[in-house]
């Protein structure tokens, strides 16, 4: 077994209570008290979340929008610098490799984040097909910089008190760079819990200062448990779990995402092909009706046969019930459809629903 | 985390309380609850069922994990905690007490001996 990677903020973790497991290659912490609690806190104040596993790569120079948006499932070289994009990054075939965010720092600078388990197969694909003749630079930032995810309601007070940088006038899907204690730190308006927040990519020399500030601020530190539950519940894929290779976007639910009328969109012609074609099967969210909690990899039956499969499961306390996701043959993607799930040999009565779960109240 | 003395104790982590010669309760050890995190789910065999020593009985889930119950002792179900279906959070808040998961008829009530006690339960416990 290789050794596990730690971020600048694993002794703050290990230190204060954090229960560590192995997550894509990263010693990370799951929980510190509770899932339930922290989900609480996200939902009702303020979590924060070292994220610090994920990618940070910086593609620049002149070719660089045009070589991002030949690899990136949308167009990133009409981005106004200061936003982002969600999207997709697909091989040859369609298949989803990783999914990501596109941030437009300067004309000819972006950052792109990488899933912790993807950056090693997106940083080869990144360097196959980046032109050779010096106009682009990529620049993997990410054993430099560090991320913390502050996440909730009350998010933007909290991180207010590190900072005299007016954040509300930071619209969502926004990045800028604001002062933490003399520290230009790149500050995006974005998350993956379905809350309203800040990811914030402070230098790893500073980061435990920073951690340890929004915690006397009265942040939660949260782990990558509740961090699961919320972001399902949002209705947000997880890549590994929801997406691989061996799905596409239209399968995924991820067309809206998807540009492939582009000249130079290296996978633009397959896609197209794909999506005029309409795709057999699609990720379906289902909540449980009777009792019992889908899994991954729990099977998903018509009450007679194999139909699909559960990619994420989980009990939903803000929801109070149980709901996962799974693909489904189209003919029962509609919601209101009854299906089953094979939780460990108990047949257990699932109906299809709607993205997302759970929806914030936004002011 | 506290295992009180008067109970006795399993290596899957279960405890055992001594109701009468022929009757035991049964729950999970506090290492046990710490370990699996937030119980979300605990599934419990019907009223009148047979268990068997080391067989399984029920399952416990939490958020993240499933584990299974294996009983202690042989015997009948002659009692279960219904109040586990709506708030199976009282395995975590209440271990010992309200978190208890079946009450069982012994077949056999020699079978205790091989039990452990808090001491020799928490000796195990370095063992982990």
């Amino acid at each position: 077994m290789t050794q596990l990677l730690e971020t600048p903020l694993h002794e703050t973790h290990v230190s204060t209570g954090g229960r560590m497991v192995a997550f894509s290659g990263w010693d990370m912490p799951v929980q510190y008290s509770s899932i339930l609690d922290e989900a609480k806190a996200v939902r009702g104040s303020t979590g924060i979340f070292d994220v610090s596993h994920m990618g940070r790569v910086f593609i620049s120079r002149s070719g660089a929008g045009a070589f991002l948006s030949s690899i990136f499932s949308a167009d990133v070289t009409t981005l106004r610098v200061g936003r982002a994009k969600y999207g997709v990054t697909c091989d040859e075939n369609g298949g989803i490799i990783d999914d990501n965010i596109a941030y437009r720092l300067g004309d000819n600078r972006y950052l792109f984040i990488p899933n912790a388990g993807n950056r090693d197969v997106i940083a080869k694909w990144l360097t196959k097909w980046a032109p050779t003749d010096g106009s682009v630079e990529i620049d993997d930032a990410t054993d430099r910089l560090a991320m913390i995810a502050v996440q909730g309601p009350t998010a933007i007070a909290t991180l207010s008190k590190l900072t005299d940088d007016d954040l509300s006038k930071i619209r969502p899907f926004r990045i800028v760079s604001i002062d933490i204690g003399g520290e230009k730190v790149l500050a995006a308006r974005t998350g993956y819990t379905g809350e309203d927040g800040f990811e914030i990519m402070p230098s790893t020399d500073t980061v435990v200062a920073i951690w340890n500030s929004l915690v006397d601020a009265g942040a939660t530190p949260c782990g990558l448990g509740s961090r699961d539950v919320l972001r399902l519940e949002a209705g947000l894929l997880l890549h590994g779990n929801d997406m691989d290779t061996s799905v596409n976007p239209y399968e995924a639910g991820l067309e809206k995402f998807v540009d492939p009328d582009r000249d130079g969109y290296l996978p633009g012609e397959t896609l197209r092909a794909i999506r005029d074609l309409g795709p057999e099967r699609k990720l379906v969210p289902f909540d449980m009706v009777g009792r019992g909690i889908p899994r991954h990899g729990h099977g998903i039956t018509d009450g007679d046969k194999k139909i699909g499969e559960v990619t994420s499961g989980s009990v939903s306390p803000t929801l109070d019930k149980n709901i996962g996701l799974g693909y489904l043959p189209i003919g029962f993607s509609a919601p209101g459809t009854t299906v089953y799930i094979d939780v460990r040999g108990r047949s257990t009565k699932a109906v299809v629903t709607t993205l997302p779960f759970y929806s914030r109240r936004r002011s | 985390m506290s295992y009180p003395a008067d109970l006795k104790y399993t290596k899957e982590h279960e405890w055992v309380r001594v109701e009468s010669d022929t009757v035991v309760v049964i729950g999970i050890t506090t290492y046990a609850a710490e370990e699996l995190g937030d119980v979300v789910f605990v599934e419990l065999p019907e009223v009148g069922s047979e268990v068997t020593s080391a067989g399984q009985f029920g399952e416990i889930e939490s958020v993240k994990a499933v584990s299974e119950l294996y009983s202690p002792v042989s015997g009948t179900v002659i009692e279960r905690n219904e109040q586990l279906a709506d708030t199976p959070e009282v395995v975590n808040d209440s271990t010992y007490e309200d978190g208890w998961m079946i009450k069982v008829e012994l077949s056999d009530s020699t079978q205790l001996d091989g039990l452990m006690s808090s001491a020799e339960y928490e000796e195990f416990l370095k063992t982990q």
